[in-house]
C-alpha cells in the first residue's frame, strides 16, 4: 500500500523544512522516498492549503499509574460531567480532568497527537502503568522510572558506594521496570516524609540518611549520562510551588556542572518573594539560567483556568498543599520503601491573585527562554490542567493580542506583577513543531518518530491552517499513525495499538546479589517477581516494545 | 513431577510469593508456605473441564454461542462476581460496554465502606513494605486479621529484619473492637497484643471518642461502649508519641450501617495525627478473589470503582443503584452473567433470570444455570496479573499447570468477539 500526500505545507523541523511545499510518501507504516521508475499510488490526499507536521509527542504526561487511578477515583462527579458514549469503534468512557485510559488514547489523537509519556513510574508500581497505558489506544507511550528516595539508592549513598554500583542499580532499574527514561521527584524528599520531615531544601539532609538531594541529584544525573540513556535525568525540584524556589532552582542549575539535566514542570519551581502579596515570578531569572546553560531543557507545566486535579509522587509537597483542594478531599500514600504519591483536586481561578500569577509565569516562561529544543509543551497533565488544553495553550504562545486580551481579565494584581503585557514574541508553526515534536522525539531519544523524512514512521498530522490557533490544533484534517489513517476532521475514525518506547542500558549481572538479599530482608515481594518480562506487555497480542539506541551505542 | 518456587498468590490479599509448590500433571501440593487461606485454594482439584449448556456438555463454541444467544437481545444484564485478573477484568468490560450491562463486584456492598469515605475525603494511606520496615505501633480496628491473612503478623509485624524499627518485637500491637481469636499478634517474646473490646456496632462511637482525644478535645464521658475513656486516652498518646503508627481496618468486617462514616472518622483521625509533628497512616484489608483487581481495571477503563452500568452508552457509576442483588430483586435485570475464576464455592444468586456462569472448575449449583463455563484459575493455570491489599502493588501470577482450560479473558472476548459479528454491521 502506497499513500502520497500531496501538496502539504511542511513544517518539519528535525529535517529543517520550515513551510516548505512538499509531498509525502507512506509505505508499509513508513515514510518512505518518492519510489523511483513506474509505481501505482493506492492512495492520494490532497492536502493543497494544508499544513503537515508529525504526529505530537507529550513528553510529560500524567497517563498511567496507580496515582492517576486514585485520581480517578477520587473524582466521580468531574467524570459526571464529560461521559463519553462507546461508538462501534470506540470504546465508552469519561474525560476531563483525568480521562479514562481509552478516552486519554482518542483525545490526544482527536488532537494530532501519537506519543505520551508518563513521568512518573515507580517501581513498584510500573506494572500498573504499563497495565494502564496499555489500555490506552492509538498513541505510543513510555515511562521514565522514579528513583532517588527509594530506600536501596539511600542506603547506597550512606554507604558510600561507587558511582559504577549506581550506574548497575539505576540500569538494572530502568530495565526491570521497563522504562525510558529515569526521574527524581523532590530528591529524597518523599523519603523525608516517611521521617516526618516537611521540606527538604537542596543541601539539607536526610534526618535518617544524612544525604542531600544535592548528593542524589548529582548520582542520578551522572549514571544517566554514564549509561548513555538519551533522556537526561528528569528532575522534579525541591520545594514545589515554596515562594522563593527560584533560588532553590537556580541553585539545583549550577548545582549539576554541566551535566544534562530536565527540569520539569518549572512553573511550579519559579516563584519569588517579591510584592505585597510576597509571591512573585522568577521566570525571567529561570528563563536566563536557562538560555545560558545549554545542558537544561525544561518543560513549563503551564497552568490554565478551570477544574482539575494534581496528582503527584511528591507526598511532602502535596500533603502541605492539601489545604488548598478543591473539593476539599485528597490522598497521600507512602509506597513500599520506593516512593509515595499525593492527590488533590486543585480549581485555579483566574481572579486567585496566586493562580493567576503562576498562569503568567509560564507563559512568561514559554516567551523568554530563547531556544525552541531546550522548552516543551506541557500542563504536567492533569496537574496544571488537563492535556484537552493544549490547543488553547498554543494560541496563548502564537497570539499576542489574544494573550493579552486574556491577561487584561485576570487579578488586576497579578497583572501588574508580570511583564507578559510587554512580551512581543509570538511562537511561529516551526517552533511549535520543534516543541511538540522534533525536540521531544530528540528528548526523549526516540529513533526515527518526530520527523517526516524517508525512514520515520509515518505519524502524521495534517491541520487546516487558520489564524485562530485553537481552532487549526483542536481539530486536524487527518492524522496518520504508523501509516494507517486514525483521525478524519478531529474525529477517530479508526483505532490501533501503540508500541512501548524502552531503553535497555547494560549492567552488571552481579548487581542482584545485593538486590536479591535486600528484597528478600526488607520488601514484600521476590526479586524475580518483581522484575516485568517482556511477555506481560506483549501477551495481550495489543502491545509491543519497542527499543531505542544509547549514546555511544551503535 | 516438578517444584515451582516463589509463587505468587492471588487469594490471601497480600500477595504472598514464597510458596513453593509441586505439580504432578494437574495435581498440586503447597510444600512450603502456605497457609489456611491459600494451601486449599492451590490444591483444589479439577473437576469440570468442558463446558455445560442446560446442564449437557457442550463444545466451548456451543456454550459461546448459547451465551451470547441469551445476551443478545437483553436489556440490562448484570455481570456479578467479577473475580478474576486484569485480563478477564478488561474482557469483561469490553463485554459490558458492548451490551450496556452493569459491572458489580461481589465484594462492593463491603468495599463501599471505603470508597464512600475515599470520595468524601479522602485519605492517607501505606503499603506493606512500609509497615514492615517502619510502624512502630499498629492498631487493628474491627477486624480479626490473623483469620483474614494468616501470615499478616508473621511477614509485615514479627519480620526478623527490619529497616529503621531495631527490634520488631518491641512493636507495639492495639485491637480495637474484635478481638483476635489466635496468637498470632502475640510478640515473639510473648508480649501479647492489648485489646480495647466493644461490640462492632459499638465501634462508631469508639473511634469518635478516640478522634476527639486525639485532637484534645474534652470527653465528658468516663466510659464509651464498655472502654474506659482513660483507656482510649492512652491509645491517643500512643498515636501522637509513635513515630510511624499504622491503622488499619477490613471494610467487609465493618458489618453495620453506613459504616463508611466510620472508615471516615478513623481516615481523618489519621489526616489529623499528621498534623501533630508526627506520622500515622492508614492500611485497607482487601485484595480477596480480585476485589481490588476488579476496581482498579474499571478504574482506568471507566474512571468509576466496579459498579457501573453500560447501559446508556457510557460508563454510569452508582454505589447502591448498580448492585446486583437489588437489580435483580426488583426485576430491572434480564439476564445475569456470573464471573468468578478465583472461589468455586462462590456461586452466583439464584434467579429465574438467564443465567451465564464463567467459574472456577468444580462449582455446584443449587439450580444449574443456562450456560457454564468452566475456566482456569489466573495464578494456576494461567498467568495474569492481581492487586493486592495495598491497592498499590500488582502481582505477577504464575501459570503452574498444563489444565487445558481456558482463561476468563478467553471467554469474555470469545463471547464479546460473536456478539459484535451478531450485532455490527
Amino acid at each position: 500500500m502506497l499513500i502520497k500526500l500531496t501538496g502539504g505545507q511542511v513544517y518539519d523541523p528535525a529535517s529543517g523544512v520550515d513551510g516548505q511545499i512538499q509531498d509525502i510518501y507512506i509505505q508499509d507504516g513508513r515514510i518512505v522516498d518518492m519510489p523511483v521508475g513506474d509505481f501505482k499510488i493506492d492512495k492520494e490526499y490532497d492536502l493543497h492549503g494544508k499544513v503537515v507536521m508529525s504526529g505530537a509527542i507529550d513528553m510529560h504526561t500524567h497517563i498511567g499509574g496507580g496515582k492517576g487511578n486514585i485520581a480517578r477515583t477520587l473524582l466521580p462527579e468531574d467524570h459526571r460531567q464529560d461521559p463519553v458514549s462507546r461508538s462501534d469503534i470506540t470504546r465508552s468512557g469519561c474525560g476531563h480532568a483525568m480521562p479514562s485510559t481509552f478516552v486519554t488514547g482518542y483525545r490526544y489523537a482527536e488532537m494530532g497527537y501519537t506519543a505520551g509519556f508518563e513521568p512518573a513510574v515507580l517501581p513498584i508500581n510500573a506494572r500498573q502503568a504499563h497495565m494502564e497505558m496499555g489500555d490506552i489506544p492509538i498513541l505510543d507511550k513510555g515511562g521514565y522510572v522514579m528513583l532517588g528516595s527509594d530506600d536501596y539508592l539511600l542506603r547506597m549513598l550512606t554507604a558510600k558506594k561507587d558511582q559504577k554500583a549506581i550506574n548497575d542499580y539505576v540500569a538494572w532499574t530502568m530495565n526491570a521496570a521497563k522504562a525510558i527514561g529515569v526521574k527524581v521527584v523532590n530528591p529524597g524528599g518523599i523519603n523525608a516524609f516517611k521521617f516526618n520531615q516537611r521540606k527538604l531544601d537542596l543541601d539539607e539532609q536526610n534526618a535518617h540518611y544524612g544525604v542531600t538531594p544535592r548528593d542524589i541529584l548529582e548520582v542520578l544525573a551522572t549514571a544517566v549520562k554514564e549509561l548513555g540513556v538519551k533522556h537526561p535525568l528528569h528532575v522534579h525540584g525541591c520545594n514545589l510551588g515554596v515562594p522563593g524556589n527560584v533560588q532553590t532552582t537556580l541553585d539545583t542549575i549550577q548545582g549539576i556542572g554541566g551535566l544534562p539535566m530536565h527540569l520539569t514542570h518549572i512553573q511550579f519551581h519559579s516563584y519569588g518573594t517579591e510584592g505585597d502579596m510576597k509571591f512573585s515570578s522568577g521566570a525571567a531569572q529561570i528563563a536566563e539560567a536557562v538560555n545560558n546553560n545549554k545542558n537544561i531543557t525544561i518543560d513549563v507545566g503551564q497552568v490554565l483556568f478551570g477544574q482539575t486535579v494534581t496528582a503527584s509522587g511528591d507526598s511532602m509537597r502535596q500533603h502541605y498543599n492539601h489545604k488548598f483542594a478543591s473539593p476539599n478531599k485528597w490522598v497521600v500514600m507512602d509506597i513500599e520503601c520506593d516512593a509515595g504519591c499525593g492527590v488533590v483536586p486543585f480549581k485555579y481561578k483566574d481572579q486567585n491573585f496566586v493562580n493567576a500569577l503562576q498562569w503568567a509565569i509560564g507563559l512568561e516562561t514559554f516567551l523568554l527562554v530563547n531556544d525552541p529544543w531546550r522548552i516543551f509543551l506541557t500542563t504536567d497533565h492533569p496537574n496544571g490542567a488537563p492535556f484537552t488544553s493544549y490547543p488553547h495553550l498554543i494560541r496563548l504562545l502564537m497570539d499576542r493580542s489574544f494573550r493579552n486580551e486574556v491577561l487584561s481579565t485576570i487579578h488586576p494584581e497579578a497583572q501588574k506583577m508580570t511583564t507578559l503585557a510587554s512580551i512581543t514574541r509570538e511562537y511561529t508553526l516551526q517552533e511549535i513543531a520543534i516543541m511538540t515534536r522534533a525536540g521531544a522525539a530528540k528528548l526523549i531519544g526516540l529513533k526515527d518518530r518526530g520527523g517526516l523524512s524517508a525512514g520515520n514512521w509515518a505519524d502524521i498530522t495534517v491541520y487546516t491552517d487558520n489564524t485562530n490557533r485553537q481552532t487549526m490544533f483542536e481539530k486536524p484534517d487527518y492524522m496518520f499513525k504508523d501509516g494507517e489513517l486514525v483521525v478524519v476532521d478531529g474525529k477517530v475514525v479508526h483505532t490501533k495499538w501503540g508500541t512501548t518506547h524502552v531503553v535497555q542500558p547494560d549492567f552488571d549481572p552481579s548487581v542482584e546479589t545485593g538486590l536479591k538479599d535486600y528484597f528478600d530482608r526488607y520488601l514484600t515481594m521476590k526479586l524475580g517477581n518483581f522484575k516485568i518480562s517482556d511477555d506481560e506487555i506483549t501477551e495481550d497480542g495489543r502491545g509491543s516494545i519497542t527499543v531505542h539506541p544509547l549514546n555511544g551505542v551503535a | 513431577m516438578t517444584e515451582i518456587t516463589e509463587v505468587p498468590s492471588p487469594f490471601c490479599g497480600v500477595g504472598t510469593d514464597d510458596l513453593k509448590i509441586q505439580v504432578d500433571g494437574v495435581t498440586l501440593k503447597v510444600l512450603e508456605n502456605g497457609c489456611a487461606v491459600n494451601t486449599p485454594a492451590f490444591e483444589q482439584a479439577i473437576t469440570d473441564t468442558q463446558p455445560r449448556v442446560d446442564g449437557q456438555i457442550v463444545s466451548l463454541d456451543v456454550a459461546v454461542a448459547k451465551a451470547v444467544a441469551l445476551l443478545k437481545n437483553t436489556a440490562l444484564p448484570v455481570i456479578g462476581g467479577c473475580a478474576t485478573d486484569v485480563n478477564g477484568m478488561r474482557g469483561l468490560l469490553a463485554l459490558a460496554d458492548r451490551c450496556g450491562a452493569v459491572v458489580d463486584n461481589m465484594n462492593f456492598t463491603r468495599a463501599r465502606n471505603n470508597f464512600l469515605a475515599l470520595q468524601d475525603s479522602g485519605w492517607m494511606n501505606t503499603t506493606l513494605a512500609e509497615v514492615k520496615n517502619r510502624c512502630d505501633l499498629f492498631v487493628v480496628i474491627g477486624a480479626d486479621l490473623e483469620v483474614v491473612v494468616p501470615r499478616f503478623f508473621e511477614r509485615y509485624i514479627w519480620n526478623a529484619e527490619s529497616m529503621f524499627i531495631e527490634h520488631t518485637d518491641q512493636r507495639e500491637v492495639v485491637y480495637l473492637g474484635t478481638a483476635p481469636s489466635g496468637s498470632a499478634s502475640t510478640s515473639p517474646s510473648g508480649k501479647a497484643a492489648q485489646v480495647l473490646p466493644c461490640a462492632t456496632e459499638d465501634l462508631p462511637d469508639v473511634v469518635a471518642v478516640l478522634r476527639a482525644l486525639v485532637k484534645d478535645k474534652p470527653i465528658r464521658a468516663e466510659s464509651v461502649a464498655g472502654i474506659n475513656v482513660a483507656d482510649l486516652q492512652v491509645l491517643a498518646d500512643k498515636l501522637k508519641a509513635a513515630k510511624y503508627s499504622v491503622i488499619t481496618w477490613a471494610a467487609g468486617a465493618l458489618t453495620y450501617r453506613h459504616a463508611e462514616l466510620t472508615v471516615q472518622t478513623v481516615s481523618e483521625m489519621i489526616k489529623d495525627i499528621n498534623n501533630q509533628n508526627t506520622r500515622c497512616s492508614g492500611l485497607p484489608l482487601a485484595g480477596k478473589e480480585g476485589d481490588l483487581t476488579a476496581n482498579q481495571v474499571c478504574g482506568w477503563t471507566t474512571g468509576y470503582p466496579a459498579r457501573t452500568r453500560f447501559s446508556r452508552g457510557y460508563p454510569e457509576y452508582d454505589p447502591f443503584m448498580n448492585d446486583t442483588n437489588v437489580l435483580i430483586a426488583e426485576g430491572e435485570a434480564d439476564a445475569l452473567v456470573w464471573v468468578q475464576a478465583f472461589n468455586s464455592k462462590s456461586v452466583p444468586p439464584v434467579t429465574e433470570l438467564p443465567t451465564i456462569v464463567v467459574g472456577r472448575s468444580g462449582m455446584t449449583f443449587s439450580k444449574e444455570p443456562d450456560v457454564f463455563i468452566p475456566v482456569g484459575t489466573p495464578g494456576i493455570d494461567h498467568v495474569g496479573h492481581a492487586y493486592r491489599t495495598d491497592n498499590v502493588v500488582a502481582i505477577r501470577l504464575k501459570k503452574l499447570r498444563d489444565s487445558g482450560l481456558p482463561s476468563t479473558a478467553d471467554v469474555l472476548n470469545a463471547i464479546d468477539k460473536v456478539l459484535r459479528e451478531e450485532t455490527v454491521c
